[in-house]
């Protein structure tokens, strides 16, 4: 017969007397498991963070970007060459089975002023189907008309801060502003969208139709020419045969011989984003099996102890199984005192661990995320640590010869 | 009817590297109830081998040990501790308390295992410290009591579950003369009052006075068996 109540108390009362003992064991596993949590709410907080971020940027996204071109023998970098054109951007979107839409990119840089304020932006000239590659709705105002589009018209979409640095709390819609000195309606604002996973503000940015890009604001020597083709696959599915329609298509185009290479670079976003989530993912498991080493040692640490509590306490074994003790009276005895030195660590890890991670990200400002999960997985650790180091010296205990426990001083 | 313990020809011998020690010779020997035992003999005799074995702490290398008519001597550990914490009730010298824990607590300890409830633990303990004329010291640690208040506990104790038996092994070794003899006085109390077979180790004549059966050893075997008074 087990008496649980009674056998806890005895477990409590033991722990009582060794205080500092106690308390020092107990460090490894809050060690341990508060090491776990903080881990794992940093790991969790960087995917989280870069999940939003992607969802940001849009999903099934692929970038056409222009090639390098080739000066005196000196290779310059991609995009250099101006080989897209809006042409290319149309084509694309009628003759590429797997592309949803396509949204031709000609950006620059410029000063944008209303009233007596001003502001250094990046200008995107880009057509309607921009708002549906990125998926991004406006908040506020209607987005370009083809009308608009084809006949170059002077109106423009801003950014969330673009708004906040200009306009302060006007109403921006139906007010003019000047772009290089153009004069600019604008006809609406896009949603906050906030940082891409390159840190950088995506809310930083007015959207002009491509046309107007093109001929009164980044002119060149190439009418149509764009700066890069935002394409939006049907389906993550899609991406691998969207790439390969796209090659096609532009090979044929630029009338690309066999043997040449390519004069354009197709990047595929989605898969870039994956890729840094899988590392994240990765790290955080890194992260957790290194932490998870310190709760092995503070395990260790547990059985140590109760070693020596075993061996101190030979005399008490002694009595209490010429008494009448049973071997899993002895047992539970010494697993139950092992437990409940684990599972108060892992408690009071837990509630450190929670409080480390929020003073990380106040700190470092690094998002972190405490799922339950990591909660419940710590937890039931430091108790299964505390069965399995426990077991072992309760096992020693249960063994002992009740005439020799008797005689030991 | 069966006597209360019955052993035929127990050895036991214990094997110290090359050297087999016999520390038991073919003892047999018949306990009825409600006996008062005496258990003497130098030390090395094997009186304190045979207590063990009579206490189901140590098992014989062989021969036959009956307690109330059940072969004890090849009956597991868990088996054992069942007997040991039904039948039998031990008093050692050094007590055997638990040390920061009250008196009643150890006194419900053997209760405990029998999984007793607690109510009934609590009751039972006081009236067995009652008993042993020690009521109202029940939260009392073994450290506030003096050496004969710590073996009254371990008397209340050895008598809280109904042990038909008692066996005390030097009980008064640790104590003074007048001590010594309050405590045998409460076994012969015991013995008289409620019956229970008392069975003592002891090396000293007058502790040995207050039994009525002497049974000496030397060398393993047992070379007088004698008894003072008939039973009235």
């Amino acid at each position: 017969m087990i008496n649980l109540p009674s056998t806890l108390r005895i477990s409590f009362r033991a722990l009582r007397v060794n205080k500092m003992r106690s308390a020092l064991t107990m460090l490894g596993i809050i060690i341990g498991v508060s090491a776990v949590i903080t881990m794992l709410a940093i790991g969790t907080g960087a995917r989280q963070r870069i999940g939003e971020q992607m969802a940001s940027i849009g999903s099934n996204l692929l970038m056409v970007l222009p090639g390098s071109t080739t000066s005196g023998g000196v290779r310059m970098g991609a995009g250099t060459q101006p080989t897209l054109s809006t042409g290319d951007a149309e084509a694309i979107q009628k003759e590429c089975l797997s592309v949803m839409y396509v949204a031709p990119v000609l950006s620059g840089v410029a000063q944008v002023i209303y009233g007596n304020q001003n502001w250094s932006t990046g200008i995107t000239g880009t057509t309607t189907n921009m708002l549906y590659v990125r998926d991004w709705p406006l908040s506020a105002g209607r987005p370009f008309t083809d009308e608009e589009m084809r006949s170059a018209s002077k109106v423009c979409l801003l950014g969330q801060t673009i708004v906040d640095n200009l306009f302060g709390g006007i109403n921006p819609i139906g007010q003019i502003i000047r772009i290089k000195n153009v004069p600019f309606t604008v006809i609406g604002v896009l949603d906050a969208k906030g940082q891409d996973p390159g840190g950088h503000d995506q809310d930083d940015t007015v959207y002009v139709p491509v046309t107007t890009a093109q001929k009164k604001l980044f002119g060149t020597a190439f009418p149509g020419m764009v700066r890069i083709i935002m394409v939006k696959a049907k389906s993550a599915d899609d991406l691998a045969s969207a790439e390969k329609e796209i090659t096609e298509l532009l090979r044929q185009r630029h009338h690309i011989g066999q043997k040449q290479d390519d004069d354009f670079t197709v990047r595929n976003l989605t898969q870039m984003m994956q890729a840094a989530e899988q590392s994240t993912k990765v790290m955080t498991l890194l992260l957790g099996a290194i932490a998870s080493v310190s709760l092995l040692v503070g395990g260790i640490g547990i059985m140590n102890i109760m070693l020596v509590s075993v061996t101190e306490r030979t005399r008490e074994i002694g009595i209490r199984m010429a008494i009448g003790a049973k071997t899993w009276d002895i047992r539970l005895q010494f697993i139950i005192e092992a437990l409940t030195l684990s599972m108060i660590g892992g408690v009071v890890g837990i509630i450190i661990g929670i409080s480390s991670s929020e003073v990380v990200s106040l700190i470092f400002g690094w998002p972190t995320v405490i799922s339950p999960v990591s909660i419940i997985l710590s937890f039931g650790f430091s108790g299964f640590v505390g069965i399995f180091f426990g077991f072992y010296p309760a096992y020693k205990a249960s063994l002992l010869d009740p005439i020799e426990a008797l005689r030991y001083e | 009817m069966a006597p209360l313990i019955e052993t035929q020809n127990i050895n036991k011998i214990y094997s110290l590297g090359d050297v087999e020690v016999n520390a038991l010779k073919n003892v047999s020997l018949s306990i009825e109830k409600g006996e008062f035992i005496a258990i003497m003999g130098p030390s090395g005799s094997g009186k304190s081998t045979f207590m063990n074995v009579l206490g189901c702490l140590d098992k014989p290398t062989n021969g036959t040990y009956l307690l109330e008519g059940i072969d004890v001597a090849h009956m597991n550990r868990d088996e054992l501790a069942a007997i040991r914490n039904k039948k039998l009730g031990f008093v050692f010298q050094g007590f055997n308390l638990l040390s920061r824990t009250s008196a009643i607590e150890n006194v419900e300890l053997p209760m405990l295992y029998d999984g007793l409830p607690a109510g009934e633990r609590k009751e039972k303990a006081t009236a067995a410290l009652a008993l042993v004329g020690l009521a109202g010291r029940e939260d009392h640690h073994p450290n506030q009591l003096s050496g004969g208040q710590q073996q009254r506990v371990a008397i209340a104790r050895a008598l809280v579950n109904n042990a038909p038996i008692i066996l005390a092994d030097e009980p008064t070794g640790n104590l003074d003369t007048k001590t010594s003899i309050e405590i045998m006085e409460l076994f012969v109390r015991l013995n008289g009052e409620s019956h229970i077979t008392i069975i003592v180790v002891t090396h000293e004549k007058d502790i040995a006075e207050f039994s009525r059966r002497r049974i000496f050893f030397r060398d393993g075997v047992i070379i007088n068996d004698e008894v003072i008074r008939k039973d009235d």
